[in-house]
C-alpha cells in the first residue's frame, strides 16, 4: 500500500499529482500488478483532500490502463507502465552521468543543465525529424 | 448537473451599504465549493442567504429547486463555530438529537471520541480547535446535503486546521446522500487541496467560478520581449498585461500552453489567479471564467 501527500505550492493540479505519485510508484517498483490502491475514502480522510479528487486521479490511472476497479473491493494496480522500473536502466544512468561530468566541465551549473534537459526533451529528435 | 444553490441576479442591501449585487451563480451537486474574497465582499452574506438566515433585497436565491429553508437539509457553522459555553459536549449531543429529525448518534459519538473530546467538558473550556471538531460534529451527524461553513479555520492554528479538514473531508467522502459543501476561506492552500469548484467575490459582486481544475488548467503567466497583447496567437485571452521598458507579462486564458521560443508560458498557480480576478476593478461579466455554461 503506498501513502499519497499533496504539496501545495507545486502548481501541480492536486489529482495529477496523486496520478504522478502512483506512476512514480510503479517506476519505482513500490507498486506491482495485483496490489490494490488506498480506499478513496480513507485517501480523502488522511490527506485532507477532497475524495472527488481521489476519484479523478484513479479514473486517470484507469483511462492510462494502469489500474482497474472491482466494485465493492477497491481499485488494483492491473497493468504496467510499458518501461521497464528505474532500477532496472543502470547503463542509461551512467551514460547519463558521465554526460553530467561533460557538462559541469563545460562550465554548464545545474540551472542550465536542467534548461537544457527539458529544451531537448521536447524538441523532436534527429530520427522524428 | 444539478444545482445545489442557484442564484439570479442576487441583490442584498444593508441600508446604504450594497452587500450583493447582480449575482447570478450556482453551486453544482456533490461539489465542494471554496468562496473566496476580501473581507467585506459578501461571502458571509451570499452563506446567511443560503441558509434561509437572510432574505434577498431583490433578485432570486433557489436551494434544492426552491426558496431556502429546508432547515433539516442545510448544515451550517458560523464564523468562529459558536456553540453553547454553558453546556458539555455530552448536552450538545443531546441536544443535536432533539432538535434533528435525521440525526445520526453513532456518527455525532464516534466524531466526538476521534476529536479527542470529553463529553463532560464545559464547551466554554474548549480550545478553538476543539470547539471548531464539535461544531462540526454537530453539523455532520444532522446528515446534511447542504453543509455551508463560514471561515471555519480561520482561528485555528496549521494542526488544528488540518484536524478539522480531515474530519470535513471524510464527511464528505461518507456522506449518504451526497453531500455538497460550501466553505469560505482565505486559506488558498486549503481550499485547493479540498476543494473543486471555486467562487471567488469582491466587491459584492462574483468576480470568477467554476470548477479549479478547468481554472488552473487554463489560466497562464506568459513572460515574453516587450510587445502589445494583440499581437498574440488568437485563442489567447488577456485577462491582464504590464509592461515595462523591455518586457511584458501577461495573464492569459487558452485551452494550452502554447510552445515558443521567444516566450516563457507558465500555469499560473491558484494563489495568482484568485488575486489577479479579485484585483481586477469591475470586471465586466464576461471577463469572469465561467466554465459552467452560462444561463
Amino acid at each position: 500500500m503506498i501513502e499519497f501527500h499533496i504539496e501545495p505550492r507545486s502548481g501541480v493540479a492536486p489529482y495529477l499529482q496523486l496520478v504522478h505519485q502512483v506512476r512514480q510508484a510503479l517506476r519505482l517498483g513500490l507498486l506491482s500488478e495485483g496490489d490494490r490502491l488506498p480506499k478513496v475514502k480513507e485517501v480523502a480522510a488522511k490527506v485532507a483532500i477532497n475524495p472527488n479528487t481521489v476519484l479523478k486521479a484513479y479514473r486517470q490511472l484507469e483511462n492510462e490502463g494502469l489500474v482497474s476497479p472491482k466494485p465493492g473491493v477497491g481499485t488494483f494496480v492491473s497493468g504496467t507502465l510499458g518501461a521497464p522500473a528505474v532500477s532496472e536502466h543502470e547503463p542509461l544512468r551512467r551514460e547519463l552521468s558521465r554526460w553530467l561530468t561533460t557538462a559541469r566541465a563545460a562550465g554548464l551549473d545545474e540551472e542550465s543543465i536542467e534548461a537544457l534537459f527539458r529544451q531537448t526533451v521536447r524538441s523532436p529528435t534527429e530520427e522524428e525529424r | 448537473m444539478t444545482a445545489i444553490v442557484e442564484t439570479r441576479a442576487l441583490h442584498k442591501r444593508y441600508g446604504r451599504r450594497q452587500a450583493l449585487t447582480d449575482c447570478t451563480l450556482s453551486v453544482p451537486a456533490g461539489r465542494v465549493v471554496g468562496l473566496v474574497g476580501p473581507n467585506g465582499a459578501g461571502k458571509s452574506t451570499l452563506l446567511q442567504l443560503a441558509c434561509g438566515l437572510l432574505t434577498p433585497t431583490s433578485g432570486s436565491i433557489e436551494v434544492f429547486g426552491a426558496p431556502p429553508g429546508q432547515l433539516a437539509r442545510v448544515g451550517f457553522v458560523a464564523q468562529d463555530t459558536p456553540v453553547y459555553a454553558a453546556l458539555s459536549v455530552a448536552d450538545h449531543l443531546r441536544l443535536g438529537a432533539r432538535l434533528n429529525p435525521r440525526w445520526d448518534a453513532a456518527l455525532a459519538e464516534r466524531r466526538v471520541r476521534q476529536a479527542g473530546l470529553d463529553p463532560a467538558q464545559k464547551a466554554g473550556r474548549l480550545s478553538g480547535g476543539q470547539r471548531a471538531q464539535l461544531a462540526l460534529a454537530l453539523a455532520v451527524a444532522k446528515r446534511p446535503e447542504l453543509l455551508l461553513l463560514d471561515e471555519p479555520v480561520a482561528a485555528l492554528d496549521p494542526l488544528a486546521r488540518r484536524a478539522f479538514l480531515q474530519g470535513l473531508m471524510e464527511f464528505v467522502a461518507e456522506a449518504e446522500p451526497q453531500a455538497t459543501v460550501v466553505l469560505s476561506s482565505h486559506l488558498l492552500s486549503d481550499l485547493e487541496r479540498v476543494c473543486d469548484h471555486l467562487v471567488v467575490l469582491a466587491d459584492s459582486r462574483v468576480r470568477a467560478q467554476g470548477g479549479i481544475d478547468d481554472l488552473l488548467a487554463t489560466h497562464f503567466r506568459l513572460t515574453t520581449a516587450r510587445r502589445a497583447a494583440d499581437t498574440l496567437p488568437a485563442g489567447m485571452r488577456v485577462l491582464h498585461a504590464e509592461h515595462t521598458e523591455r518586457q511584458s507579462t501577461f495573464t492569459v486564458r487558452a485551452e494550452a500552453a502554447v510552445e515558443d521560443p521567444s516566450w516563457v508560458m507558465e500555469p499560473l498557480g491558484l494563489e495568482d489567479l484568485v488575486l489577479h480576478h479579485m484585483s481586477t476593478p469591475s470586471a465586466p461579466t464576461d471577463l469572469s471564467p465561467a466554465l459552467e455554461p452560462q444561463r
